[in-house]
C-alpha cells in the first residue's frame, strides 16, 4: 500500500524546496491539503489491513527497512538514501504479531491526531495509544521507545513525514548569535537571548520558523550545552559575526533541519566542533550525510558541505595537552571508528581515514573541553579562530 | 587354621596353657545352615524392624504369587498387618493359590534352602528356598510366636491349620498344633489358598522402602493380580488388576554349558546317573548336540563313549576347558517370560499418575550361559512430583527391589544413559530430575543378586548393556513426546498471541476505515485459527510436512493421557484434572486392557482408554 519511492512524493518535494520558497500558513498544525494527504494514506493502510481481513488473508504493512543494508550513498548528492527494500510486517507470525498491532493502533491514533488539528509529543501520542490489552494484562506499549520506532515505521511506511503526522520529538538543542526568526509568528532575536540561548523547536519547517534578519557569515554548531555556554559566556558569535547552535550530542530533527536550512537558504557554511570520538565522528557524518535510520529524510537535512573543526586526533600534540585528558579507547570504539572509517562516504576521504587512524592509533580519545585544560577560553580564543582562520578543517 | 597357628608359635614363644586340640573338636560341630543365618539375619533382609516387616510381607506374597502363577490361577492377594503393640506386629498373607498337601507344610514353612527353585533353571521369585521360611524364624525369635499356616487343597477337602515352630539347631520345624477347619471356613472363597500368619517385632511407617510401596510396585509389575491391603490403621486399600490376562507359564530349561563353573562341573559328574560323558553332555545340558558333545570330548582328549567313572578331576578339568573353546548355541531363551510391553504399561498406568506412559522388551540375551530379558516402562508428567531426581524403580522376575539402589546394575544404567538428548535433564553423576519414573525388570531363570536378601542386581556387562539400550528405546520416545508438547505449547502460545491482538486490530481499523470491527475480527479469528492448524501440520517431523499429528499413533507402547497434562496457554499453568487424587478408598482402576470392571471409575477408564486405541 505504501508508495516507496520517497523523491516523486509531493508532501516531500515540498518540504525540500529551496531556500527561496514561501512560507506557507502554519503548516506545522497542517494544511487542509497536506492533511488531506496524510488521512488518505492513513486510509489506505486501513483498508488494505480491513480487506485481508475480510479476504481471511494475513493482513500485512510493508515498511522500507531503515538499515545500513538498505541505504546508499548517493556520491553526486553526496548524502544516504534509502533503498527499496521492505520488510513486510505480517499480523499472523507470532515475532512481529504485536508490531503489527501497534502499527495499526497507532495508525488509528495519527488519524485521531489530525482530525483534531492538534499536535502532539511523541510521548503524547505514546500515551494516547496506551492501554491494557481487553482480557489480558498486557500493555498496548512496553514503554514509549516501542512506540517512537512505531511512528518511525509508519512515517515511512505511508512516505509521510513525522510533521505531517503532528507529531514533534522532545525539544533539544540552542540557538543563538546574529540572526532574527520568526517562530509561529514571533519575532526571536536571536542576538538578545541571554545565557539560555533560543531553544531550538522540534518542528523547524518553513511553516513554523521563518528566518528574518541575518548578518552572520557562518554557523558553528558544538556537540553539546556545556561548550556551547563557553562559546556563548564569550560573545563569539559577537567577534566573529557567527550563527552558535548546539544539538545536545547527535542532533535531533529539529536541529537538524534549521542547519540545513541556514545552509540552504541563508547559504551560511556550517562548521563542527565535536569530540574526537567515534561518535563525535558520527554525528559529523548525520549532518553531513544523514542518518542511517532516518535515510529517507537525508534530503531536506543533510548538509554536505559541513565541515569538521574538531577536535583532531592530532590536537593533543599540537596544542600541547596533558595526558589527563586522554580517554582510552575502548574495543567497542575501536571496532565503531573502524566501521565508520568503512563507510562509503570516508572511504575515498584521505584526511578522514588519516584521521581515524591516528586516533586507533592515539588509543586515547578526548572531548573539547580538554581544550580548557590549556585555559578557559582557550577553545573560543585561540583553537577555533585559529583553525577558521587557517582553513584547518577536514571536509 | 588355629592349629597351624599353634605350631607356628610353639617354636617362638613358650606356650600358654591353652586348649588341647582334644579339647576344641569337642566345641567344633556343624552348624545349621538355620543357625546361620539366625546371627546373619540382615544377609536376608532383617537389618532393622521397618525392613524386616517389608522383607516379611515381601516374601510371604512372593511364594503366593509364584505357586498361583505355576498352578494357572489368577492371583488375588490379602495382606494385613496387624499392630499388637508399639513394636509388635502379626503378618498375615492370604493367596487363592493351589494349596500346599499337609506333608510338605514344615519343610517350605520351617526349613531354610528347602524349596522347589533352587535346583532347576526355571524364571520364578523365589531362588533360594529361604524367604518364607527365614521370616518364619525372625518372627520366633524376636516373639516367641510360632508361625501359623492355613492351607487347603481342594473345595471339598477341609483346611489344615498347623501351628510350627523352628527348632534353629537342627533346621526343622516342630509342629506345635494341628487342627482341621471344617470345609467351609469363609477364608478361600475359591476353595484352595494358603494363608500364613508370622507375628514379629517390626516397625511400620509409610514413604520409601516401605510395605505399601512394595506392594504398590508389586502391583506395577504384577497387573494380573489383585492385592487388598489392610494397614494398621485398618483401612482396606486395594491394587485392582489391569489385566486378566495369565501371564504364560515359565519353561524349565536345562543348564547351558558355559554357565557352570568347575567345581559345579564335577558335582554333576558325581552325581549323574548316566554311564557314558557323551549321554551326561548331551542329556544334562541345553544345547549341546552330539556333534557338540563329540566335539569337547575330542577337546578334552576323551571320547562320548568314555565312562563316567573314568572321569576324575584331571579330565573333568579337560572337559571344563574344552566348553569354553567350543562354540555352543546360546541357551533357549522361551523360557522366560517378560511382563510384556501391554501389561507393564496397565501396571504403570493404574499405579503411576502421569500423563505419557511407554514401555520395551528387549529381546533376550545370555549372561554366563543364563538367559535373561530386559524391559523398561517409563511414565512422564501428570503428578509427579517436576522438582526431584526421577525415580528409579527396579525388578527382578517382577519382584521389587527396594534397597540398595545405588548397587544395581539398573541404577548404573540409568545414570549412564544421556538423558538430556532426551530433553531431561541431568547432572554430571548423578540421576536426570524431572517428573519421570523409569521401571526396570529383569527377568531371568537366574537372576544375580548381590545378596542373599535380593536386593540388587549384579553388575555384569551384557545386562548393564541391555538395561542400557532398553533405556535408550523408552527415552528417545519420551523425547519425542516431549518435544510434541513443546511444540503444541508453542502453538498454543501462537494461537492465544493472535487471539490477543484481533481485538485491538479490530476496533483500530473500524476506526480508521468504518468497516465494521466485528466483522474484521470474525475473519481475523477464523485466519488465526486456520493458521494455527496449519502450522501444527508444518511443524512436525523436523520441517516435513505429514498429515498425521500425532507420532504414536500405531506404536503400541506408548499411551498418553491428554487428560493429565496440565493445560497450555490461557495462564492456566499445571491444571492436572483431580481426578482419583488418593488411592486410598478406591486405589486405581481403569483396566485398559481386561474386560472387567467396566462399570467402575468411568472417567478414569475413558481417560485411559480414549487416547491409544481404537
Amino acid at each position: 500500500m505504501a508508495k516507496k519511492s520517497k523523491s516523486t512524493d509531493p508532501a516531500l518535494s515540498d518540504a525540500t524546496a529551496d531556500a527561496t520558497a514561501t512560507p506557507r500558513a502554519n503548516r506545522s498544525i497542517g494544511s487542509q491539503a497536506t492533511r488531506d494527504k496524510t488521512l488518505a494514506k492513513i486510509l489506505d493502510l486501513g483498508k488494505s489491513v480491513a480487506k485481508s481481513a475480510l479476504a481471511e488473508t494475513d493482513p500485512f504493512v510493508d515498511v522500507p527497512t531503515r538499515t545500513m543494508s538498505n541505504t546508499s550513498y548517493n556520491e553526486t548528492r553526496r548524502l544516504l538514501q534509502m533503498g527499496d527494500a521492505t520488510l513486510r510486517r505480517n499480523l499472523f507470525n507470532t515475532g512481529q504479531a504485536r508490531k503489527f498491532m501497534q502499527t495499526v493502533l497507532l495508525s488509528k491514533g495519527c488519524k485521531d491526531l489530525l482530525e483534531a488539528k492538534k499536535t502532539l509529543s511523541l510521548r503524547g501520542m505514546y500515551y494516547m495509544s496506551l492501554h491494557s490489552i481487553k482480557g489480558t494484562k498486557e500493555k498496548t506499549f512496553d514503554d514509549q521507545e516501542e512506540s517512537d520506532g512505531i511512528l518511525e515505521d509508519i512515517e515511512v511506511a505511508i512516505a509521510t513525514l513525522r510533521e505531517n503526522l503532528h507529531l514533534f520529538a522532545k525539544k533539544r538543542g540552542t540557538m543563538v548569535g546574529n540572526i532574527t526568526v520568526v517562530d509561529n509568528g514571533d519575532s526571536i532575536d536571536c542576538r538578545r537571548m541571554g545565557t539560555g540561548g533560543y531553544a531550538i523547536p522540534s518542528i523547524c519547517e518553513p511553516s513554523v520558523v521563518q528566518f528574518g534578519k541575518c548578518e552572520a557569515k557562518f554557523v558553528l554548531h558544538v556537540e553539546k550545552d556545556t561548550v556551547w555556554s563557553r562559546f556563548n559566556e564569550d560573545r563569539f558569535w559577537e567577534t566573529h559575526n557567527c550563527i552558535l547552535t548546539e544539538g545536545s550530542g547527535q542532533p535531533p530533527r529539529g536541529v537538524r533541519r534549521l542547519l540545513y536550512r541556514l545552509n540552504k537558504e541563508l547559504g551560511l557554511p556550517i562548521y563542527c566542533l565535536l569530540d574526537c570520538d567515534p561518535w563525535g565522528h558520527y554525528i559529523y557524518s548525520v549532518i553531513k550525510q544523514g542518518s542511517i535510520n532516518l535515510a529517507f529524510e537525508s534530503e531536506r537535512m543533510a548538509i554536505p558541505d559541513a565541515k569538521y573543526l574538531g577536535i583532531r586526533s592530532g590536537d593533543f600534540v599540537r596544542c600541547g595537552l596533558s595526558d589527563d585528558v586522554k580517554i582510552s579507547l575502548n574495543d567497542r570504539d575501536i571496532e565503531r571508528a573502524k566501521q565508520i572509517a568503512e563507510y562509503p562516504w570516508f572511504v575515498k576521504k584521505k584526511h578522514w581515514q588519516k584521521e581515524i587512524q591516528q586516533m586507533i592509533r592515539n588509543g586515547f580519545k578526548m572531548e573539547v573541553e580538554s581544550l580548557i585544560t590549556k585555559d578557559i577560553s582557550y577553545v573560543t580564543e585561540v583553537y577555533v579562530p585559529e583553525r577558521m582562520k587557517a582553513k584547518d578543517w577536514i571536509d | 587354621m588355629d592349629a597351624s597357628n599353634e605350631t607356628d608359635l610353639q617354636k617362638s614363644s613358650p606356650r600358654r596353657r591353652g586348649a588341647t586340640a582334644e579339647e576344641m573338636s569337642e566345641k567344633q560341630r556343624e552348624i545349621s545352615v538355620s543357625e546361620f543365618f539366625a546371627k546373619n539375619r540382615h544377609l536376608l533382609g532383617f537389618d532393622n524392624p521397618r525392613k524386616a516387616l517389608m522383607t516379611a510381607v515381601k516374601e510371604a506374597v512372593d511364594n503366593a504369587l509364584d505357586a498361583c502363577e505355576e498352578a494357572g490361577i489368577l492371583p488375588h492377594i490379602y495382606v494385613e498387618l496387624l499392630q499388637r503393640s508399639e513394636t509388635r506386629f502379626k503378618v498375615t498373607v492370604r493367596d487363592n493359590g493351589p494349596g500346599i498337601v499337609r506333608k510338605q507344610i514344615e519343610n517350605i514353612f520351617g526349613r531354610l534352602l528347602y524349596g522347589s527353585k533352587f535346583h532347576r533353571l526355571k524364571m520364578s521369585r523365589g531362588q533360594q528356598g529361604i524367604g518364607i521360611s527365614a521370616a518364619g524364624m525372625y518372627g520366633l525369635m524376636t516373639t516367641g510366636q510360632p508361625v501359623l499356616i492355613i492351607s487347603k487343597t481342594h473345595k471339598k477337602k477341609p483346611a489344615v491349620e498347623v501351628l510350627l515352630k523352628m527348632d534353629t539347631s537342627k533346621n526343622r520345624a516342630d509342629v506345635v498344633s494341628e487342627t482341621e477347619h471344617p470345609e467351609d471356613d469363609g477364608l478361600f472363597a475359591e476353595g484352595h489358598g494358603t494363608q500364613v500368619s508370622i507375628e514379629l517385632e517390626g516397625r511400620y511407617q509409610q514413604g520409601r522402602q516401605s510395605v505399601d510401596e512394595y506392594l504398590d510396585q508389586t502391583a506395577i509389575a504384577n497387573p494380573h493380580a489383585h492385592f487388598t491391603f489392610v494397614n494398621p490403621s485398618n483401612e482396606t486399600i486395594e491394587f485392582k488388576r489391569g489385566t486378566n490376562e495369565h501371564p504364560p507359564e515359565a519353561k524349565e530349561i536345562l543348564p547351558h554349558p558355559k554357565g557352570i563353573e568347575l567345581g559345579t562341573l564335577i558335582q554333576m559328574i558325581e552325581r549323574t546317573q548316566r554311564q557314558q560323558i557323551g549321554g551326561f553332555l548331551q542329556e544334562e545340558f541345553s544345547r549341546v548336540s552330539p556333534s557338540v558333545s563329540k566335539e569337547i570330548c575330542e577337546r578334552a582328549g576323551i571320547t562320548n563313549r568314555t565312562w563316567i567313572k573314568q572321569i576324575g578331576h584331571k579330565e573333568a578339568e579337560g572337559i571344563y576347558k574344552a566348553i569354553q573353546e567350543v562354540r555352543i548355541m546360546a541357551p533357549p531363551t522361551d523360557c522366560l517370560v517378560p511382563i510384556g510391553t501391554k501389561a507393564l504399561l496397565s501396571g504403570l498406568l493404574k499405579e503411576v499418575k502421569a500423563e505419557f506412559f511407554t514401555a520395551c522388551t528387549r529381546p533376550a540375551d545370555v549372561y554366563r550361559g543364563n538367559p535373561f530379558l530386559i524391559e523398561v516402562g517409563l511414565a512422564f508428567g501428570g503428578e509427579l512430583p517436576k522438582d526431584e531426581l526421577i525415580r528409579v524403580i527396579r525388578f527382578a522376575n517382577r519382584v521389587p527391589l527396594l534397597y540398595q539402589q545405588a548397587a544395581c546394575a539398573s541404577f548404573k544404567a540409568v545414570l549412564e544413559t544421556s538423558w538430556k538428548n532426551y530433553g531431561v535433564s541431568q547432572s554430571r553423576g548423578s540421576l536426570p530430575d524431572g517428573p519421570v519414573v523409569v521401571m526396570v525388570h529383569m527377568a531371568s531363570v537366574w537372576v544375580p543378586f548381590t545378596s542373599e536378601s535380593k536386593e540388587a542386581i549384579a553388575d555384569y556387562d551384557e545386562i548393564r548393556k541391555e538395561m542400557k539400550l532398553a533405556l535408550q528405546e523408552v527415552g528417545r520416545k519420551l523425547g519425542i513426546y516431549l518435544r510434541r508438547r513443546q511444540r503444541m505449547r508453542h502453538e498454543g502460545e501462537r494461537r492465544s498471541i493472535f487471539e490477543r491482538y484481533i481485538g485491538e486490530i479490530a476496533q483500530a481499523t473500524e476506526a480508521i476505515t468504518g468497516t465494521s470491527a466485528k466483522k474484521i475480527y470474525d475473519s481475523l479469528l477464523r485466519v488465526a485459527q486456520r493458521k494455527t492448524a496449519e502450522a501444527d501440520a508444518v511443524l512436525d517431523n523436523e520441517g516435513k510436512r505429514i498429515q498425521d499429528a500425532d507420532p504414536f499413533k500405531k506404536d503400541d507402547s506408548v499411551v498418553i493421557l491428554p487428560s493429565r497434562v496440565a493445560k497450555i496457554g490461557k495462564g492456566a499453568e499445571d491444571a492436572v484434572d483431580g481426578d482419583g487424587g488418593s488411592k486410598k478408598s478406591s486405589g486405581s482402576s481403569g483396566t485398559l486392557f481386561g474386560e472387567e470392571e467396566a462399570s467402575s471409575s468411568e472417567a478414569r477408564a475413558s481417560a485411559t482408554r480414549a487416547p491409544k486405541k481404537r
